[in-house]
């Protein structure tokens, strides 16, 4: 009995060994399955999706969370307040470009929406200027706030209060007078953390606050930037104006686009089919404007080419340009290698703007299940 | 045709529950291309695309064709999938930046409140 089991044992090892043999894709399959090949006229993408595709080989390529859970891997390469760049590896480009969309146009921000205009003597109409104040990007965590739908009350729970009052005069003597004021910039914009000022008309109340609004750290809230013009003023131009921000996502509207960038883009690889040698290696090393390649010094044997720096590669195609070339350098891609780079706004850090668009796309998936039930 | 939640909509035979198109309302491509690419990968397909119907509708519609197996259920699981590995991205990507920042030094310096 006890011997019995052991064969099965054995045999089954054997078998899953067997499998394992022949789970290798023959190399020309593997590499169509994980690099796209630059050639001199055009990159070839090839794109099979279907688990099945590869059975005869008796591979098969459906998902499995175990392997995407071993397979995966996220490499930070540098992160400041304003800017990130990582790799992830081992993704496929559906989900990795639905990160990227969900980061351009539905991460939530606060924009101005509003402009109450009081006065505007300035050259830059009232339509204008307020297009100018939306594009603001302003220092305020999104997460602190609610959407406001057109039947919402103005509260200090989805709006943003700023006031904006500068005027221009000159001083000095008579043929030597200097400007004062000539420039509104976007650290005029005041906030206003009781609400609106502006006389309520008859059939409008601008804010209808309940407390006065509070910003975590103390802080005023403000624009990220200080020092952006939004008009230029001239003597005894005056402009004076309410602006109230809300909050909203890129779809809508650029303005609530929390990142300037948010882009990605596969892991170049550069590969030597043959050894270059001698004057061939300088005139490798002499191709590339950015520096892939340097010479390695065999001593007595010469100099050759090596790859140095792959990644700096940005798939120009110069080094294979001419006649010959072609035969002896392969630019390829790396298809699950993503170099990610995000760039943002200033309202949340970058590594937090791709924690919150990784939470929607799984919002989403949660709110199409609720739905199925 | 069946209406199940708010924003979403199927359509399939009732006699033959191997073969359905949801369509998703308020959702486009992100969804949309990220549930197909799921779907392709689950061996119980054998067939799924997804469609815009038209730019201005927020409308994207999943067509997923099953070998046996209901389309409801791969379709659920493509859901569940999807949330699955989200999740594991998040958690992979928080401890690399983790990792990163304990590396360079510029976890946020703790003010020491008691020394007041
Ligand atoms: S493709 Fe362009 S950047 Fe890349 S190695 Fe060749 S010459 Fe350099």
């Amino acid at each position: 009995m006890d011997t019995e089991k052991k064969k099965k044992k054995k045999a089954a090892a054997a078998a899953q060994e067997a499998a394992g043999a022949s789970t290798k894709l023959p190399q020309h399959l593997q590499d169509q399955k994980t690099r796209v090949f630059c050639a001199s006229d055009a990159p070839t993408y090839q794109n099979v999706s279907y688990s099945g595709a590869y059975m005869a080989s008796r591979i098969d390529d459906s998902l499995n969370m175990a392997d995407f859970v071993k397979n995966l891997k996220v490499e930070i390469k540098s992160l400041t307040e304003e800017e990130m760049v990582f790799d992830i590896i081992g993704i496929d480009p559906a989900i990795a470009n639905a990160f990227r969309r969900i980061l351009i146009a539905e991460v939530p921000t606060m924009a101005i929406e509003k402009v109450f205009v009081v006065d505007n003597t300035s050259v830059v109409q009232d339509e204008v200027l307020a297009h100018r104040l939306g594009l603001v990007p302003l220092k305020v965590d999104p997460r602190n706030f609610e959407y406001r739908t057109e039947a919402d009350n103005a509260t200090e729970k989805n709006t943003i209060v700023f006031r904006l009052k500068k005027r221009c005069w000159e001083e000095g003597p008579k043929g030597a007078e200097t400007r004062v004021n000539e420039k509104v910039y976007s650290s005029d914009l005041e906030w206003l953390p009781l609400g609106s000022e502006l006389p309520p008309d008859e059939e409008t109340k601008f804010t209808a606050f309940n407390a006065p609004q509070t910003a975590p750290g103390g802080q005023p809230i403000a624009p990220t930037h200080p020092d952006i013009v939004l008009a230029k003023l001239r003597k005894r131009h005056e402009v004076e104006l309410e602006a109230h921000a809300v909050k909203g996502v890129g779809k809508e509207h650029a303005k609530w686009s929390p990142v300037a960038t948010a882009a990605y883009r596969l892991l170049p690889e550069v590969i030597l089919k043959e050894d270059i040698r001698g004057d061939e290696a300088d005139e490798l090393v002499r191709k590339c404007p950015v520096h892939v390649f340097d010479i390695e010094d065999l001593g007595p044997d010469g100099k050759r080419a090596t790859v140095a720096r792959p990644r700096d590669c940005t798939l120009c195609r110069e080094c294979i340009r001419e006649e010959g070339w072609e035969e002896k350098v392969a630019l390829r891609r790396v298809k699950d290698h993503f170099i990610f780079s995000i760039e943002s706004t200033g309202a949340l850090r970058p590594e937090e703007l791709f924690t919150e668009a990784i939470k929607i796309l799984t919002d989403k998936c949660e709110k199409v299940l609720a739905d199925l039930f | 045709m069946a209406a199940a939640g708010a924003g979403l909509t199927e359509v399939g035979s009732e006699a033959d529950n191997t073969a359905i198109t949801f369509s998703l309302k308020d959702e486009d491509h992100t969804l949309g291309n990220a549930l197909r690419y799921i779907l392709n990968k689950d061996p119980r397909v054998a067939f799924c695309g997804y469609s815009v119907p038209h730019p201005s509708e927020q409308r994207v519609n999943v067509r997923v064709q099953t070998t046996g197996e209901s389309a409801r259920t791969v379709f659920k699981s493509a859901l569940s999938d999807l949330a699955v590995l989200c999740n594991h991205v998040k958690a992979a990507f928080e401890k690399a930046v983790e990792e990163h920042k304990a590396e360079q030094g510029v976890e946020p310096i703790e003010v020491d409140e008691e020394s007041d």
